[in-house]
């Protein structure tokens, strides 16, 4: 009965046995609501019928309203109303206390994206890797303007404000990849504000805890969504039996920066095909002379470029925003080699009508891991031939 | 009798399938000038006087007008055309919908579109929409009185709307707002795109908005014709009288909230930054304060007129008219206590949240008073299926769905899940449009004879607002799936699995504008070939159809008499006689003086 | 010679007074509502940070506020006699003390833009902008300023609103001569300096008493 209404209402699943109880009031609330509005309609139309007017100038009773009728009427509305209301309200008691053996995962949301950071050490961008079965808190804060956290399957937001702390605790059930959405607008890339909420085994969550890749977790649940991480035909890349494929050995330094530029959200603001987008485009940056908001120039060579990303606020690109992160501490030095190794592959202009597929300000951008399916990944296929090392 | 053009459901006396129409009074006029002071009825006296937009017919005449329904009847055009603009805004949000990726413009322009939307639906049409046409144009006839009690500031008022609907639309122009139309900061303070004429533009309207409130209020207190208690007042005119409290009461707090938004954004004064000592939450709650008593704003005068309607078509008298009345302002008092709703998930205390919750709750049980009273008002009553009462069966089922998906998010945990998700999106779009403009449709319908003195095709009138129902339903019912499933709002892109909702949605407005474009055009033929209205089509008791269809220059030209309750249906029509405390001579000398 | 014309809609004189007097009444309300949102606002911050508001208010000259709040009493009172000499007939009399009315206006502006001067002169702008706020790290310290800057700033524009109305007044009643049936017209204005005057005296607490000497 539980799917069935669950699937009618288009709900998501219930990952969490609090998603479970908050979608029995739903299904209650809704049904009566329905019922509610049915019934009057019917009524004023049944009425409609049944005293239609038979002759012009027919004359009517005045009859004034049963008082105790109406009472009676809105009491029981009212006790309908209130025991929602208690019902409710004793889940939102539940919602909005964290238990106290409950693990913290440290959230900050940022113009447009999540990072997660354990105590243990590691941190992500987009994907919050949590084990089942533990009640987990999350402490969460803004670097900018006001976001939220939301995550359907587990019927639970919380807004996310710069300047203090939120908290948000669930305990999955089921493992499973499950999305987070950004629910309050935030500006330009709201809608692409995305991430996952990875619920894993124990053993794996250790696993990843002490340094496996993500991409290397097994046992990865088989998710509702196809999950594909890399986006080119490779010989090397295989899928695992769980939908996810699994990295192998990249074709070249370049492809690797590909795929580290996709997953850390820089594809979020730079494109690759000269399109102006939220930062500078990489294609042809390589080498070229960069205005500064200073008013100076400077060459865009490897050390201009690693400052870029460990501090980009101090050589800002005039006529941009400054409102990129910095990623000091957020990369390894294998990935910033792979990156600039892709920024030296694009050094070359796309011949003229050649576009990624995509219209101006929207890149070809890859939002974090679940979210990738084989159309757009088609798409995506688009390292040039030319400049690439073997 | 003269055979009348047009419309032959009309024939007086002649029967239909539903019902009678044309009840007693017609709209011939009695010949005989000069009768003296022995007057039968009101008509008499208004023989050779004409039409009030005839009266005078220079375009100056009409820009400096203090008419109240000149007035009126500028206010619908002018709203009518934000509606348009409001309304072409919404369709071509949905056409970007139609695919979860870019389909017809760039994230940057959807965002500024959907900010457009909902301030030009919201400030420039659902608030203004009834009590600045209906309410300006029939609150003073159903009193008895000739005008409202500043008639200069009502003009004032059409000023104030133009100037801020105009300084709203340069700000669209010159690279308008992308902040939502609920303008949170800091993103409001940080934003790129040109916020301060959208929110002058604004401040501006709010003086109308104001201004048409404190008229309102003192015409219903001082200009009563002699022995009209309050208590016998048309319900329409308690609607009003309630929307105008809230209307003054509240506005002014969103004054201040967007002149402190101004000053964030122009000048960085930072009243809410964090980094400056500010908070966040504090605007959220100043911002509320205002902008849930507006949705009552918003609600009030559609409950008004379906009053009205229900009772006007049933032939009845309202099965408690006392339950109507007093709910009216027990959801403008109660409306200023709820605004925490909004917020459930911002960041207040849980003990906060649970209070807001409780007393949203009563808000809606006052709301239900009025839908069980409604209803049981046509109970034994005399009913005839014409094209309001199609309206507001619409309403009532809208209006009690949509209601009680308010009740739904006021269960505090139910909200955690929908807040900012197009269930929220859902459930205000089924009040604002499913119960405030269908009840402006029915308000149209039904007083259209009275404003122009023209009948319009009742056939194509029920055909469009079957079509309005049924696009209305596919627009927006899809809209809850969409929200259950967890698409958030305000959002360009989205996950594919959502696209066949964001379709049939799409569609159900290709269908609601139909609907709507076969309104205006019947509505504005009928203008030129409808068949000419009779004095009281309806067969009403409520005194704006004691005069002609349509009024002349100053409504009554002698003070009416009342005698007859607004909803006495259970005796026949009386006409409306001329109060016998007042000469009628000296009366139309006064009604002829020009207000300087 | 003017006497007021009763509108052909209003029963007589004495119903059009009431419903003129109702109208400033609803729009007063209107008026302390719009004030109201930025007392929430002092209210709130006031309960953040009680010790830099008492400070702030402490940086505020005790003395140029007090003037403040007798001239814009002495404004009041000038201006309610104005009304009963007028009711009298006695329109020279009324016409000064409008003019008088006015006059204190000027000076009250007079007077805070001499304030305004000693803020910015230390280095207090509003939005926490100036040496003020470097060499006082603390974060109420803008909020408390700028909410200063917001409210009295918005007054002084209704008392400049104020003035002009009171001169327009005073012009109407020497060259229309008006008769004493007329002076409610007066009154009116007269209510809304009032309300003018009221607001200072809970800002002049607010902003001048409230400090750390009380």
């Amino acid at each position: 009965m539980n799917e069935f209404l669950r699937l009618i209402l288009y709900l998501p699943k219930q990952a969490t046995s609090l998603a479970r109880d908050i979608d029995q009031l739903h299904y209650w609330v809704i049904g009566i609501t329905m019922a509610g509005a049915t019934g009057v309609a019917v009524a004023a139309l049944w009425f409609t019928f049944r005293y239609r007017r038979r002759y012009e100038g027919e004359l009517t009773p005045q009859v004034q309203g049963g008082f105790a009728l109406e009472m009676a009427f809105i009491s029981s509305l009212a006790i309908l109303f209130v025991t929602f209301w208690v019902i409710g309200f004793q889940q939102f008691i539940r919602i909005r206390t964290p238990p106290k053996d409950a693990m913290v995962v440290y959230v900050t949301g940022k113009q447009w994206m999540w990072k997660f950071a354990y105590p243990e050490g590691p941190s992500t961008i987009g994907t919050l890797v949590v084990p089942v079965d533990r009640n987990v808190k999350l402490v969460m804060t803004s670097r900018d303007v006001i976001h939220s956290f939301y995550v359907p399957a587990f019927r639970v937001k919380q807004d996310v404000l710069p300047g203090r702390y939120e908290t948000f605790w669930f305990r999955a059930e089921h493992q499973g990849l499950y999305k987070i959405f950004c629910a309050e607008y935030c500006g330009l890339n709201h809608s692409k504000m995305w991430g996952d909420v990875l619920v894993v085994s124990p053993e794996d969550f250790d696993r990843w805890l002490r340094g496996t890749a993500v991409e290397d977790l097994v046992n990865l649940p088989a998710g509702r969504d196809r999950q594909v991480v890399a986006t080119f035909d490779d010989p090397y890349v295989r899928r695992s039996p769980f939908g996810v494929v699994l990295e192998g050995r990249p074709l070249s330094m370049a492809d690797r920066g590909r795929m580290v530029a996709e997953r850390r959200g820089c594809l979020s603001c730079h494109t690759l095909d000269g399109q102006r987008h939220i930062g500078p485009t990489w294609r042809g940056l390589w080498g070229r002379e960069v205005s500064l908001a200073t008013g100076e120039t400077v060459r865009a060579d490897e050390a201009y470029l690693t400052r870029s990303m460990m501090d980009p606020q101090v050589q800002l690109v005039a006529g941009y925003p400054a409102v990129m992160p910095t990623y000091q501490g957020m990369l390894e030095p294998a990935e910033v080699g792979a990156i600039l190794e892709l920024i030296r592959a694009l050094e070359a202009p796309l011949p003229t009508g050649v576009r990624y597929p995509s219209p101006l300000m929207e890149p070809p951008d890859r939002p974090p891991l679940s979210h990738v399916d084989p159309e757009r990944a088609q798409q995506n296929r688009d390292l040039p031939e030319e400049g690439v090392a073997p | 009798m003269k055979k009348r053009r047009g419309n032959p459901d009309i024939e007086p006396g002649a029967p239909s399938t539903f019902g009678a129409v044309a009840t007693g009074t017609e709209g011939d006029r009695a010949a005989g000038p000069g009768r003296g002071a022995e007057l039968a009825d009101l008509r008499e006296v208004a023989v050779h006087a004409k039409p009030y937009y005839a009266d005078e017919t220079t375009i100056w005449s009409w820009l400096s007008t203090t008419d109240h329904k000149r007035i009126g009847i500028i206010f619908f055009v002018m709203t009518s055309v934000a509606l348009l603009i409001g309304g072409v805004l919404a369709m071509v949000l949905r056409l970007e919908h139609l695919t979860p990726d870019p389909t017809v413009m760039s994230a940057a322009t959807y965002n500024q579109v959907f900010t457009l939307h909902g301030v030009i639906m919201v400030w420039f049409f659902l608030i203004p929409s009834i009590p600045a046409a209906f309410g300006n144009f029939f609150v003073p006839i159903m009193l008895g009185a000739q005008d409202v009690a500043f008639p200069r500031l009502n003009l004032a008022t059409v000023y104030f709307y133009l100037v801020g609907l105009i300084v709203t639309v340069v700000g669209l122009v010159a690279g308008g707002a992308d902040t939502g139309w609920t303008f949170y900061p800091p993103y409001s303070s940080q934003t790129f795109t040109t916020l301060v004429p959208i929110l002058i533009g604004v401040f501006i309207l709010g003086w109308s908005t104001i201004l048409t409130g404190i008229n309102l209020i003192v015409t219903i207190h001082t200009l009563r014709a002699k022995g009209m208690k309050l208590m016998q007042m048309p319900l329409f005119v308690w609607a009003m009288y309630g929307v105008s409290v809230i209307q003054v009461v509240a506005t002014p707090v969103l004054g201040m909230v967007l002149l402190i938004i101004s000053l964030d954004h122009g000048l960085d004064w930072g009243f809410f930054d964090p980094a400056r000592g500010g908070d966040l939450i504090l605007f959220q709650h100043l911002f509320w304060f205002y902008s849930h008593p507006a949705v009552y704003i918003m609600i009030l005068p559609a409950m008004g007129v379906i009053s009205e309607v229900v009772l006007a078509l049933s032939h009845k008298n309202p099965l408690s008219y006392k339950a109507i009345a007093y709910s009216t302002f027990g959801i403008a008092f109660a409306g200023f206590l709820t605004w925490g709703h909004h917020m459930f998930v911002s960041g207040m205390s849980t003990f906060d949240a649970g209070v807001f919750g409780v007393l949203s709750m009563f808000v809606g049980i006052f709301s239900a008073i009025k839908v069980f009273t409604w209803v049981g008002s046509m109970y034994k009553g005399s009913i005839s299926l014409r094209t309001p009462l199609v309206y507001v069966f619409a309403f009532l089922f809208l209006f009690v769905f949509g209601g009680m998906t308010g009740i739904a998010v006021a269960a505090t945990s139910l909200d955690v899940h929908w807040h900012d998700t197009y269930f929220i999106v859902a459930h205000f779009h089924f009040i604002m449009v499913g119960a405030s403009l269908t009840a402006w449709f029915a308000a149209i319908h039904y007083w259209w004879p009275k404003m122009t003195g023209r009948m319009y095709s009742e056939a194509w009138g029920i055909a469009a607002s079957i079509l309005v129902f049924l696009g209305f339903i596919a627009t927006f019912f899809p809209q809850f799936l969409l929200g259950n499933g967890g698409m958030p709002r305000r959002y360009y892109y989205y996950p594919d699995h959502f696209q066949a909702l964001h379709v049939m949605s799409t569609a159900g407005t290709w269908v609601l504008a139909l609907g709507m474009t076969i309104a205006l055009i019947y509505l504005i033929f009928s203008l030129f070939y409808g068949a000419r209205a009779p004095m009281n089509p309806w067969g009403a008791r409520t005194l704006e159809w004691a005069v002609p269809s349509p009024p002349t220059r100053h409504n009554f030209e002698v003070t009416p008499l009342i005698e007859q309750d607004p909803y006495d249906y259970s005796n026949p029509l009386r006409e409306v006689r001329p109060n016998p405390l007042y000469d009628p001579e000296l009366e139309r000398h006064r009604s002829t003086e020009r207000s300087p | 010679m003017y006497t007021p014309r009763v509108q052909p809609f209003f029963e007589d004189l004495e119903k059009q007074r009431h419903a003129a007097k109702l109208g400033m009444w609803i729009f007063l309300g209107s008026e302390l509502l719009f004030f109201a949102g930025l007392f929430a606002i002092y209210a709130f911050y006031r309960t953040l940070y009680p010790e830099t508001f008492q400070l702030g208010v402490d940086h505020n000259s005790k003395l140029l506020g007090s003037i403040n709040t007798a001239l814009l009493i002495l404004g009041s009172t000038m201006v309610a006699s104005a009304v009963n000499f007028l009711r009298l007939g006695q329109r020279r009399i009324a016409t000064w003390l409008v003019a008088a009315t006015a006059a204190s206006g000027v000076l009250y502006i007079a007077i805070k833009s001499t304030e305004y001067g000693m803020h910015f002169s230390h280095g207090i702008y509003p939005g926490g902008v100036g040496h003020f706020f470097a060499e006082n790290p603390d974060p109420g310290f803008p909020v408390f300023f700028t909410t200063y800057f917001a409210l009295t700033g918005l007054h002084v524009i209704h008392v400049a609103i104020g003035v002009a109305l009171l001169g327009w007044k005073a012009w109407w009643i020497r060259r229309d001569r008006v008769d004493p049936t007329g002076a409610y017209r007066l009154g009116i204005v007269a209510l809304y300096w009032h309300f003018v005057d009221m607001i200072w005296l809970f800002l002049w607490p607010m902003f001048y008493l409230l400090g750390t000497q009380r």
